[in-house]
């Protein structure tokens, strides 16, 4: 049997003549110290994308690119077809596995000064790698084709409408057509099944290659500087004085991690499920809140935070800094030191933006900037802010719930976040700044001058009033009181 | 893989005959491409170029002016005048309707002017809040508080025997601003 497997083997190969190479490509020597678990996150990202292409090709074959038809194609792979749920989860819990490794790997790349001279090209590489994961991941999400998907594709079209001229072209060339519609979907099916995928195979097949040409990157020692003219012969001498053979060596980390990470992705997705679809994509129902994936969650966070005036230009030179930065990293420091035990600079940059990020992430959980939309007619005015009060008071209770205050402000740790929580506004605001606030607005509230009758005012204010701890006086103007006093204005009781 | 192919062609500064076909074929192939890549251009652009002949915009009925109360605001729905058999649902938008008096009308996009997430009306406060990133508008969509750096978008409206109708058929963005000055400025962007 065995005599019989190599001869067919030998046919096969006399004619194709690849076992030669890829012993070679296999038994290629490589630094022991990379045979490290901190070298298994490049292998994990290619074994999610082969992931993901197979899930892929599995969900084509019922998913329908229409615009009228993809919804309910959802619904059917959801709940009609067998374990069609299960494929529509791990290809979901796939993308978001992806993205993490691709930022872990680049992370760890980075650090272990892997982008230096003579890999420069394979990192440029890498971060078109990333930007191709970060677009099929939007792209995913349009697919997955409900309202979150429709109000994405809008805010897509609104950042890309203030491009300076150009713009309403590349809304239009973006949406295939004036509307999001039907078209929209089609060109994003296009993107997501064909050209990025069809890019990114090319260009995962030159980082790959690259590898194995140039090398894996050594393992980073402190003080073991790069320098252009020695490198290439330190290398040489590093993996054949004390290489050892990619496989079995190092190789078998990578397939364990490989095999890990697709059962994690199969865990996540058996025990979460599959993301959405939430509602349909009808542009007519306008009670939803739109809210993107959660890799572009740190986004929604600072368009939210960034003052107007900053937006567009943050908007459209932002994207080019960033990108422009790590493409221009490894020829700013193509040479020098590898080890992050010294490179604090670099480490302290992955803190902050990790940092920055996580913190963005994390409010876009809770999105204190947004109105509560159900606040006013759904969280009760807490009992004790209207126990003991007039009749006044309480008409002015009524006002705050009845007039959307309660959107934007809490009352008892319940009520939106956008504007102040209201709890003690009596010791932070007199009768008078009350009543100029609620009229006027101002830092970032509506006026409600128009909206408001006097007695509205009078009773709202009255009951803002009340809302301070007991025991503690509020706010008062004392010059008020002299103004009011009986001396200064005759005929006038206070 | 030792031997060098017998043919590979001797250096040679005049040109040959062989040389000569190649850049003709080099040539030949460019034009081919050229050829090619005038209707993919088109076909790939065709989108953008569409707009330009002021395809997509029509005038749309939202309903009898008697179904909009005076000094109210309220939902509509239209069909996008532009509509392909795979739009589905996706072909209605929706638009605030406010009639002042009379047939005094103020049409709204019901996109934000920030980014362009679904304005909800509040009547009570006689405000328009956006849920994603907390725009605010007054009742004559003018920019109350929040991120959105102008007012509601408008539809140019008319009323005709009865029935209130707009101009509409895009999708309204903020980049319009940008686009008043090179002249595409699309109709709802006033």
């Amino acid at each position: 049997m065995r005599i019989m497997i190599g001869r067919i083997g030998d046919w096969f190969d006399r004619r194709l003549q690849l076992a030669a190479p890829v012993r070679a490509m296999a038994e290629h020597p490589v630094p022991r110290n990379t045979a490290s678990w901190w070298y298994v996150f490049g292998s994990a990202a290619l074994t999610v994308f082969v992931l993901q292409i197979v899930t892929g090709i599995l969900l084509a074959l019922v998913y329908v690119p229409s615009g009228a038809e993809a919804w309910s194609s959802l619904q059917a792979l959801n709940h009609d077809v067998t374990l069609g749920w299960f494929m529509r989860a791990m290809h979901g819990w796939g993308s978001n596995f992806m993205v993490a490794i691709v930022l872990i790997h680049m992370v760890q790349v980075f650090l272990f000064g892997a982008h230096k001279f003579p890999r420069e090209l394979t990192w440029i590489i890498g971060v078109f790698l990333l930007l191709m994961t970060l677009g099929m991941a939007f792209s995913g999400q349009v697919l997955r084709f409900d309202q979150d998907a429709y109000w994405g594709l809008g805010i897509g079209a609104s950042i890309a409408s203030r491009v300076p001229i150009l713009g309403p072209a590349i809304v239009k060339l973006m949406l295939g057509g004036p509307i999001i519609a039907g078209a929209t979907l089609s060109r994003f099916f296009a993107l997501h099944v064909f050209v990025i995928p069809g890019l990114l195979i090319g260009f995962v097949c030159l980082h790959l290659l690259m590898v194995l040409k140039l090398g894996i990157n050594e393992w980073p020692m402190p003080g073991r500087v790069v320098k252009r003219a020695t490198y290439e012969a330190e290398y040489h001498a590093l993996t054949s004085k004390e290489g050892a053979p990619f496989v079995p060596y190092a190789v078998w980390k990578d397939m364990f991690f490989a095999a890990f990470i697709i059962l994690a992705v199969a865990a996540c997705a058996l025990y979460f499920g599959p993301f959405g679809p939430t509602g349909t994509p009808d542009p007519t129902i306008i009670q939803t809140v739109p809210k993107p994936d959660y890799f572009f969650l740190w986004l929604y966070a600072l368009l939210s935070l960034l003052p107007p005036s900053l937006e567009t230009p943050a908007l459209l030179i932002g994207p080019v800094v960033v990108i422009g930065a790590l493409l221009l990293l490894p020829f700013l420091s193509g040479e020098g030191e590898k080890s992050w035990k010294r490179r604090p600079i670099a480490v302290l940059t992955v803190l902050l933006i990790a940092i920055t990020l996580g913190t963005f992430t994390h409010l876009a959980g809770y999105t204190p900037w947004s109105p509560h939309m159900n606040a006013w007619s759904g969280d009760p005015v807490p009992q004790q802010y209207i126990h003991d009060t007039t009749a006044l008071e309480r008409q002015g209770a009524l006002v705050f719930q009845v007039k959307q205050c309660r959107n934007c402000h809490s009352l008892g740790e319940s009520g939106g976040q956008r504007g102040p929580a209201l709890d003690n506004v009596a010791m932070r605001l007199t009768q008078d700044q009350l009543i100029r606030q609620v009229i006027q607005g101002g830092g970032n509230m509506p006026a409600y001058g128009k909206n408001l009758s006097p007695a509205e005012t009078t009773a709202l204010v009255a009951f803002l009033e009340t809302l301070h701890p007991k025991g503690q006086a509020p706010a008062r103007d004392a010059s008020r009181d002299v103004a009011l006093s009986d001396e200064n204005q005759p005929g006038v009781k206070p | 893989m030792a031997t060098k192919p017998a043919l590979a062609p001797a250096p040679d500064a005049t040109m040959s005959r062989r040389g000569f076909f190649m850049k003709l074929g080099v040539l030949f192939n460019g034009l081919a491409a050229s050829v090619l890549a005038v209707p993919i251009v088109g076909y790939l652009f065709s989108s953008i170029t569409r707009g330009r002949a002021n395809g997509y915009l029509s005038w749309v009925h939202l309903g009898k002016v008697s179904e909009f109360p005076e000094g109210e605001t309220r939902l509509a729905t239209f069909q996008n005048p532009y509509v392909m058999p795979t739009d589905g649902k996706t072909a209605d938008t929706a638009c605030w309707v406010r009639r002042i008096a009379g047939e005094q009308f103020q049409v709204f996009a019901v996109n934000c002017a920030h980014l362009g997430c679904p304005v909800r009306w509040f009547p009570q406060s006689g405000l328009f809040m956006c849920p994603c990133h907390g725009g605010a508008y007054y009742r004559d969509g003018s920019r109350a508080s929040g991120p959105p750096e102008r007012g509601l978008f408008e539809y140019p409206y008319k009323v005709e025997n009865g029935l209130v109708t707009i101009q509409a058929g895009e999708l309204p963005t903020p980049g319009a601003a940008i686009a008043e000055l090179t002249g595409e400025k699309p109709p709802c962007a006033s």
